[in-house]
């Protein structure tokens, strides 16, 4: 799924690296803890979150994310954003909460990060 | 930065409570084993190490410092800061142990697993803490 067909399913704004909403997204990941973040995620992966800070962009860069989707209408700041640009991120911003952005997403076909060992992926 | 022919080195002071400027020291590592040419697996296994190490200076300790000496063969990482340290150090190494505050959670660390991620990424890992004075992390991870 490309990164502009999940703007348009989340009704979402893009804050900053619209020049990149080619890019191909194969799975998804929701989380507000960034140790689980840097534990489970690849790149190729989209993040989920509700944080705003400048740590979220850092997680991302470590892992090499290239797009971040803010729920909950949250608005990040300007450092925020301008840390996302130097690392060629994506920021979206949408006004659903985490749950609902989730599920919109995975009726649409995306499906969560694999979890190496977990009894259940889907 | 220092350099000789065969070996890179990167210093870095992080400070405490710092939760602007904390990851820069892991970024700026990141760049430059980029621009080294390393593969990425192993920048991933660095930079996650680093900057859960980098975190760690700056929620838990007084600060302190990220040496790492870049060699052909692997890259060393030694983390060291200036105290409280840790008690139980088995217990802080157990996925899920966390001393974090709210404030801390709601800035998205405290899962308790900042150390276990290290562990995981690191070829040899030692952890070595004295109560009083300080916390040392040695981290290699080998280049192939
Ligand atoms: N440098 C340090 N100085 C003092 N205590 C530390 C230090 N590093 C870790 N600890 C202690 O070990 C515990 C576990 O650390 P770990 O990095 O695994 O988890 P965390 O930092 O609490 O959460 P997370 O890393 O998932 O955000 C910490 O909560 C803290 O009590
Ligand atoms: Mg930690």
């Amino acid at each position: 799924m490309k990164l502009k067909e999940i703007k348009e399913i989340l009704n979402a704004e893009v804050l900053t690296g619209g020049e990149y909403l080619d890019r191909e997204v194969h799975s998804a990941f929701g989380s507000d803890l960034m140790s689980d973040v840097l534990a489970f995620v690849d790149d190729g992966t989209i993040l989920l979150t509700g944080l705003t800070n400048p740590q979220v962009i850092r997680t991302a860069e470590m892992i090499d994310l290239f797009a971040i989707i803010f729920v909950r209408g949250k608005k990040p700041g300007e450092d925020i954003l301008k840390l996302a640009r130097n690392n060629k991120c994506t920021i979206l911003k949408t006004d659903h909460i985490l749950f609902t952005a989730s599920g919109l997403l995975y009726k649409s076909g995306l499906r969560g990060v694999k979890i190496e060992g977990a009894k259940i992926n889907d | 930065m220092t350099k000789d022919s065969n070996s890179m080195k990167l210093n870095y002071d992080v400070d405490s409570n710092d939760f602007t400027r904390a990851g820069e020291a892991s970024s700026n590592i990141k760049k430059i084993l980029k621009q080294l040419g390393v593969a990425s697996k192993v920048i991933r296994k660095v930079s996650i190490a680093t900057y859960e190490a980098e975190m760690n200076i700056a929620i838990h300790s007084y600060g302190g410092k990220i040496n790492v000496e870049i060699t052909p063969k692997e890259v060393q990482i030694v983390v060291k800061d200036n105290g409280p340290g840790i008690k139980d150090v088995n217990l802080a190494m157990k996925e899920g142990y966390s001393t974090a505050t709210e404030r801390i959670r709601e800035l998205g660390f405290g899962a308790g697993m900042g150390l276990p991620n290290i562990k995981k990424c690191a070829d040899v890992f030692e952890l070595k803490s004295e109560e009083g004075k300080g916390t040392k992390v040695f981290i290699k991870i080998f280049l192939n």
